[in-house]
């Protein structure tokens, strides 16, 4: 039981860790263009950043 | 339309044709300085492929000057921020001159608001669904210890998930309480007030329990709760925004910049929006005015088919009111701007929008009465179950317990699914049919339309004159083109239309109002009214001119407004449906009735003001009638807000795009017949959706009452009922 103790911090630490980074890409508008997006990272030429 | 597929221009992988540029608008009124630097947002068509995507940005950051070129390829808008005195219309040319069509976007302060609602709901449904996966790992294991764990250790759990749970609901379900306290406040309920209590009484049950040491807590129930209907709100949201972006496209195809007389005699172009009353305007012709304004120079037939539905071109002299929509033809003019007075065209016409607005206010929404019926049901029985609890021995704390249970498994998860699914599938079919849904409301009446009003001009016709053939030879029509090509006016257009390229006359004037004059081989022609040519005109069905060459005896040309492809198609679609239809246009009633005849209308209605079409639509109303209008005119914007439903073309008013429930785009009627098919069938799932969200209450309710609904049973049945509701809106797509 003392398991307990440690391995549910750690389980919600990583579903915190995911939800910051859906949260960050999503502010960051990596969702604005998908159908873009996908395209892009078969150009050969560097991309600028957003 | 220009040809441009000998040069390779348009999508490389031809996915789509050359996009034909739009209205010419000039796009320096739309660049935004930026500390320095200048800005423009670009409604960029025809680009489908990362081809396109690197076509695009590659020739437009090759211009001098350019730091940021960025081509959005889902909404197909582009932004384009350089530094320097690079003319916009250089930027837009390069994208056209690539095949695809540009044209300048005014910054939309409503779009940004929408998308910022949209982040927030995808915001708050991310953290939800982390709350929901996270609790209900925490969950199982109770449920899977059950008899076997401690009590110590369940109450832990309970506390952990307590904890994830409280601040995750205050945050996930402020979209929900915020609707719910705004209607409650106003003495209503809509769905989000049974929503927003079952969660709330889910988490405090909960808290309550868990502070006792009890052994059910509800936290994963109503954070799944909300999860769920967080994904309908976003996707419904999200659909939204993309179906008024694309409509605001369309919008965008029409010229907005304006040339503007400064005092000094300087003409600069600005946006429509920046005329003040008072401003002096400077048309050219082919333009379209953007602006209601009174001549104050220059004589010139205008062609005012958007404002009044009238076919044939009228002649506007100084001192006369001409309304946005107005084409001006032959010759520019000067107007002064006017501010829309109370005694108007405008202000009428805004005055039946505003009705319009209220009535469609008015209306009741299935789910609306599907909530009435609900809640004061729920709710006794809810009271019914702590009263039979007690009658029957049980301690006040145990029958509190129950008749909570009962309304949270009763909440109205699926029910308030069951329309939004059935909506966002149909209007997402609608979408991709090429129709942009105003919202999912809309739907609803358009289900229950049986009886459709056309506008003619422009909605079942082209709006342009087509020359009949019959009776002219070649040799006529090659001469009549000889002249024609020096004009602008719309019957010349089409006169050079059915002859192709070719040479011009020498010494071609036209004079307003009557007609062209020039040499031909020496001999002198004429091509206008019949006055012009000097024969007394007899009247025929629809415009015509009459051509004179020489001696020879006048010939008369005649016109009729080409009806479009597929109107007929449409129409015997409509009378399979058992709907009927009917004209109501304020055109002249001989171009009415040829349409009419030619359609196989019989009900029509000519010279109609937009006062008298609404009073048709009423006349319609009051005999029980569910009327569609579908109309693209200023004239028709009164009579679209104020019919049951309305649909409006891509190339309409944009008043008349906003006063309609849909608007569909491209070529043909086709849409007409698309929305009404789709919106029967939305409204036979959403119907559907409630029968299954009923049945599903009818099992659940006498488990919670007889209280045996643990939260294990409230966790299945509650994602299960979503479940069911959801798959059966997506039949839609089979």
């Amino acid at each position: 039981m003392e398991g307990l103790l440690f391995l549910i911090p750690i389980a919600l630490f990583m579903g915190l860790i995911g939800l910051c980074a859906f949260l960050w890409a999503q502010r960051s508008g990596q969702f604005d263009d998908p159908d873009g997006a996908a395209y892009r990272i078969l150009e050969d030429d560097e991309d600028r950043p957003l | 339309m220009t040809d441009l597929s000998d040069t390779g221009a348009g999508c490389p992988s031809g996915l789509a044709p050359p996009t034909p540029a739009g209205a010419t608008s000039d796009a320096s009124p739309f660049v935004v300085n930026k500390d320095g630097q200048c800005q423009i947002d670009l409604s960029v068509r025809g680009a489908k492929c990362g081809g396109c995507l690197s076509r695009i940005e590659k020739a437009v950051s090759a211009l001098p000057g350019i730091s940021e070129a960025r081509l959005n390829l889902s909404s197909g808008q582009m932004r384009v921020v350089w530094m320097g005195n690079l003319p916009a219309d250089a930027i837009v040319q390069t994208i056209s001159g690539l095949g695809y069509g540009a044209s300048p976007l005014d910054p939309d302060r409503d779009q940004d608001d929408v998308k910022r609602e949209e982040r927030r709901l995808l915001a708050a449904m991310g953290v939800a669904g982390f709350a929901a996966a996270n609790i209900m790992l925490l969950s199982i294991s109770v449920w899977a210890g059950h008899g076997e764990m401690g009590a110590a250790t369940r109450q832990m759990l309970h506390v952990i998930s307590g904890a994830i749970a409280i601040p995750v609901v205050l945050f996930a379900g402020r979209p929900f309480f915020a609707s719910a306290w705004g209607v409650l406040s106003k003495g209503h309920a809509n769905m989000d007030v049974p929503i927003s209590l079952a969660v709330l009484l889910a988490l405090g049950v909960s808290i309550w329990e868990t502070a006792q040491g009890g052994a059910h807590a509800y936290f994963d129930a109503c954070v799944m709760l909300l999860f769920f209907l967080l994904i309908g709100r976003f996707l419904d949201a999200r659909l939204r925004r993309r179906a008024h972006a694309a409509a605001n496209d369309l919008a965008a195809l029409q010229a907005r910049s304006v040339n503007r007389i400064a005092e000094d005699g300087s003409v600069r172009s600005v946006r429509a929006k920046d005329i003040a009353p008072g401003d002096l305007v400077l048309v050219a012709p082919g333009e379209r005015l953007v602006v209601d304004l009174d001549v104050t120079d220059g004589v010139t037939e205008v062609d005012e088919s958007l404002v009044t539905g009238e076919s044939a071109p009228v002649i506007a002299t100084p001192g006369q009111r001409l309304y946005a929509g107005t084409m001006v033809l032959d010759h520019g003019l000067t107007g002064r701007a006017v501010a829309a007075a109370a005694d108007s065209l405008m202000a009428d016409i805004g005055r039946m929008l505003e009705a319009g607005e209220q009535r469609r206010g008015t209306y009741r929404k299935i789910a609306e009465r599907a909530v009435s019926v609900y809640v004061p049901l729920v709710h006794s029985v809810a009271a019914l179950t702590f009263i039979g609890w007690l009658l029957v021995g049980a301690g006040v704390r145990e029958a509190i317990f129950v008749a909570c249970s009962t309304l949270i498994i009763t909440c109205p998860c699926a029910l308030a699914l069951a329309a939004p699914v059935a909506q966002i599938v149909a209007s997402g079919r609608l979408f991709r049919n090429g129709v942009f849904l105003k919202s999912g409301d809309a739907l609803e009446r358009l289900a229950s339309v049986d009886h459709v009003v056309f506008d003619k001009t422009g909605t079942l016709t082209l709006g342009a004159p087509r020359l009949k053939r019959d009776g002219i030879g070649d040799r006529i029509l090659e001469t009549a083109a000889q002249l024609a090509r020096a004009s602008r006016h719309p019957l010349s257009r089409a006169v050079v239309k059915a002859a192709g390229p070719g040479p011009l006359a020498r010494n071609v004037r036209e004079h307003v109002g009557l007609g062209l004059a020039g040499e031909i081989d020496g001999l002198s022609a004429r091509l206008g009214s019949a006055e012009w040519v000097g024969v007394d005109g007899e009247s025929s069905q629809g415009p015509s001119i009459w051509l004179s060459l020489g001696d020879d005896a006048p010939v008369q040309l005649c016109f009729e407004d080409h009806i479009r492809d597929d109107a007929r198609v449409v129409l015997r679609g409509l009378k399979q449906r058992g709907l009927g239809f009917e004209i109501v246009s304020g055109d002249g009633a001989a171009s009415v009735a040829a349409a009419a005849g030619r359609l196989g209308i019989e009900t029509w209605t000519a010279k109609a003001a937009p006062s008298e079409k609404v009073e048709r639509l009423e006349t319609l109303r009051r005999a029980g009638r569910k009327v569609l209008m579908v109309g693209d005119g200023l004239n028709d914007a009164g009579a679209l807000s104020l019919a049951h439903a309305s649909l409006a073309p891509g190339g309409a008013m944009d008043l008349s795009q906003s006063a309609s429930d849909a608007v569909y785009s491209g070529e043909g009627l086709g849409g007409v017949l698309t929305v009404l098919d789709t919106a029967k069938r939305a409204r036979a799932t959403m119907l559907q959706n409630f029968g299954l969200a009923a049945l599903y209450n009818l099992i659940a309710v006498p488990i919670a009452v007889l209280g045996f609904a643990s939260p294990l049973v409230a966790a299945i049945a509650m994602s299960a009922s979503s479940l069911v509701v959801t798959l059966n809106a997506l039949r839609q797509n089979l």
